[in-house]
């Protein structure tokens, strides 16, 4: 069903055979290792996977841009297709506590699931992953959907994407003219999910910082936290989806 | 908008973690066991931790920090803390992490399922029998400074599920079930009539035809892209209330796992056939029930009557656009049933345990708190946040609830779904309780998940698939270690040949020491 693409890393390989004449006491155990790691990886590129019907099962190179709190062998991913033209977000992931040390931001892996949609969010579930030595030569600067703020229809294209925004207004979120709120209608308490509302002056959306990704010692949290109705801010994060655009945010620049 | 969807990432963990509370309770000292104080002590300052559980309901959040102001004024020297969670498995993972530290809550909102494996830790939770009689500080007791319920006050269905190897270790705080919500404009469209209890064969049967579609892949009956006629939210629960309504294998109250039988399988594969027939999916594989529901998208949704708030095209509470909204005439029902002449559903909804403490004052003080949650203040606010019902007769009689049920300002679907269950009390059910009931209960969940997800991803299901399904879940949530350890406890088998030539040989050295002593008694009464 799938065509899959090869992926040499020349630079790798390079890098390999280099080590091993580098390397002295360990050179036929690292070698083994070194020689694993340089074969080629078969997955779909972003465009064969967007092209995936959904329940179809997924490989996918990608490295990883951000992950939420690791839990009892499963960690959720945001993540980069390794070509650099998409995003996956990869919820619960199979990931031993000792793997989890090495799904860091940077680390490129090869991730196998099923193309899954969940209230409107697609994404990989059911995945399971394997290490790579590849180096990411080229992480996907945040694209700037300022211009599509409050447009879902513009913003799904980008789903999924770390993403900025500039020049938006906070707005009242509660009753009570709250600037955030712990859970979506204040029920929470700290360490909750923080909700606030901002504008562009013509229309508003809803930001979420997710507990799991960044958590209350984050300085995204107690920034938001800090935050007055009318502050004038910069943004930047993940376009999540849940029945429509609920953007993940992971840094918050008060102007 | 909400990400609601936290709930589900811990399901799996709080299973996992209920097996390893076992160990990590056995670095940890024995609590002394609980009795009361002769009196409470009004001189000294308390300050005890309460850990409540709210559906993501401000409203919900405002009642508990209603109760603690008034509970405090009370008695100005308990001071009530508390820490707000939105998921029960949440609360569980924590209270296990805790009770291996020493450092569980006073009070603390649970399942019955959770508080047995909590008692595994030796006197970790209060048994509550004695504070309930107690004639002054218990349930309706001389010295409680507000209006308690006598225990005979509290609906005895609802008592009895606190209720674990014949002792209470909790009290109900609210109740709810699972209610069907139907877009009946739809059901109607299809040329069938809603019946006053619906069936399974009758759900399939319209949820089958709403999968008709045009020429364009619309479906004919909303016109839109997408439709999945049935939604079930709580797969654990669909599996465990078909069981039921069977009358096939779950458990028993010792522990023993009968989940997997062929009645199971049965409901597996009609569960497959309808997933590839479109006709259904759950929440855990879609998501939630009342989102489609309100979107013209679904036309079966069932969810919890403490859900109903969301449910329907007027639903108060909303996670779609406005203009996602379809108009249509919501009504509700309860959840299909096998023999409708005999209806089952579930009883579900929060209990409250009280965790023991070294100064037994500290633990009385967390018990007048835990029963003023039982006033008529707290239970008939609290249940009107949702489709709950008060857990005590006296909430339920007074002149306050009677106006809240007859109130037109109320949202309909919720007084539809509270009226449905009050009228169906002696129509529920509980799964036995014991340690790991919960990870029985989550496997539940995984068999009807499993099976549609595979469907949908075109695996073949068929009695080699069912028996791996079986292996991995028995192994995923360590059910045949559980069956092993009750098992042991249960039957320890005959005994060794060893053992019985032992137990032979002391009998009979101990009929020659009697048969000796006999003789001897003889022998000086002769002289005598």
């Amino acid at each position: 069903m799938k065509t899959m693409k090869k992926v040499v890393s020349i630079a790798v390989v390079a890098a390999m055979a280099l080590s091993v004449f580098a390397c002295s006491a360990d050179t036929a155990e690292t070698t083994s290792e070194e020689t694993q790691a340089a074969v080629d990886y078969e997955y779909m590129s972003y465009a064969e996977y967007e092209a995936a019907p959904l329940d179809s099962e997924v490989t996918v190179l990608c490295t990883v841009m951000a992950t939420q709190s690791w839990w009892e062998d499963q960690i959720t991913v945001y993540a980069q297709a390794f070509d650099g033209d998409g995003a996956y977000f990869i919820y619960n992931m199979a990931c031993s506590e000792e793997d989890s040390e090495g799904v860091y931001e940077g680390a490129t892996i090869l991730v196998t699931g099923y193309k899954s949609e969940w209230e409107g969010e697609v994404e990989i579930t059911d995945a399971t992953f394997e290490f790579t030595d590849l180096a990411q030569e080229n992480p996907m600067a945040p694209v700037d959907l300022t211009a599509d703020f409050g447009n879902d229809e513009a913003l799904i294209a980008n789903q999924n994407r770390n993403f900025t925004m500039t020049g938006l207004t906070v707005e009242a979120s509660g009753d009570n003219g709250e600037a955030f709120l712990y859970s979506w209608d204040g029920s929470g308490s700290q360490g909750d999910d923080l909700y606030f509302t901002v504008s562009n002056g013509e229309t508003t959306m809803t930001f979420t910082v997710e507990s799991y990704l960044t958590g209350a010692d984050t300085d995204v949290y107690q920034t938001v936290e800090a935050l007055n109705v009318g502050d004038t801010i910069d943004v930047a994060g993940f376009l999540y989806w849940y029945q429509g655009a609920n953007p993940h945010i992971t840094a918050v620049t008060v102007e | 908008m909400t990400t609601r969807r936290k709930a589900l990432t811990s399901i799996l963990a709080a299973a996992i973690a209920a097996s390893s509370l076992l160990t990590g309770c056995h670095g940890s000292g024995v609590r002394k066991e609980f009795s009361v104080p002769e009196a409470f002590d009004t001189t000294r300052e308390f300050n005890i931790t309460f850990w409540a559980k709210n559906d993501t309901n401000i409203n919900q959040t405002n009642i508990y920090n209603q109760a603690i102001e008034d509970f405090e004024a009370l008695y100005p020297n308990i001071n009530v803390s508390i820490k707000l969670y939105t998921d029960y498995n949440k609360i569980y993972n924590d209270v296990i992490t805790n009770i291996a530290t020493d450092t569980t809550p006073n009070v603390c909102i649970t399942y019955p399922d959770h508080i047995a494996t909590y008692i595994s830790g030796e006197n970790t939770v209060v048994p509550l029998d004695n504070l309930f009689t107690d004639e002054r500080y218990g349930l309706g007791g001389s010295e409680v400074r507000f209006d308690s319920p006598g225990v005979d006050q509290i609906v005895p269905e609802f008592l009895d599920e606190c209720m674990i190897n014949g002792v209470h270790y909790c009290i109900p705080y609210m109740r709810s079930t699972e209610a069907l919500y139907i877009n009946k404009t739809y059901v109607e469209a299809l040329g069938f009539e809603v019946p006053d209890i619906p069936t399974w064969d009758w759900i399939w049967e319209v949820s089958n035809a709403a999968t008709e579609q045009n020429e364009d892949g619309t479906y004919v009956v909303n016109g839109q892209d997408v439709m999945i006629p049935f939604i079930y939210k709580s797969s654990d629960n669909m599996m465990i209330t078909m069981l039921r309504q069977l009358g096939a294998g779950y458990s028993d109250e010792y522990g023993n796992i009968g989940l997997f039988n062929d009645t199971t399988t049965s409901l597996l594969y009609t569960i497959a056939d309808e997933v590839s027939l479109g006709a259904f999916s759950t929440f855990t594989v879609s998501g939630y029930p009342g989102n489609f529901l309100n979107a013209g998208q679904c036309i079966f949704g069932v969810d919890s009557t403490a859900g109903s708030t969301w449910m329907g095209s007027d639903a108060p509470l909303s996670d779609i656009h406005e203009s996602d909204v379809v108009d249509f005439e919501t009504v509700v029902r309860p959840v299909p049933q096998f023999d409708p002449e005999n209806p089952q559903m579930i009883s579900q909804g929060p209990s409250v345990c009280v965790f023991n403490k070294e100064d037994p004052q500290e633990v009385l003080a967390s018990w007048l708190f835990a029963q003023y949650l039982l006033t008529n203040e707290v239970q008939i606010a609290y249940a009107g946040t949702e489709g709950y019902v008060p857990v005590t007769t006296m909430a339920q009689a007074s002149s306050e609830y009677q106006a809240y049920l007859n109130d037109p300002s109320q949202y309909s679907i919720k007084i539809a779904v509270t009226n449905m269950f009050l009228q169906n009390i002696n129509n529920t059910f509980v799964t036995p309780v014991f340690n790991g009931s919960t990870s029985l209960r989550n496997a539940a969940a995984q068999l009807i998940n499993s099976v549609v997800k595979s469907v949908r991803r075109r695996e073949v299901v068929d009695d080699a698939y069912i028996e791996n399904l079986y292996s991995e879940v028995t192994a995923l949530y360590r059910l045949d270690q559980l069956s092993a350890s009750r098992d042991t406890r249960a039957e320890l088998g005959p005994l060794p040949v060893e053992a019985k030539l032992l137990l032979a040989a002391l009998g009979v050295v101990w009929i020659g020491i009697g048969a000796y002593f006999s003789a001897d008694l003889v022998k000086k009464r002769k002289k005598n």
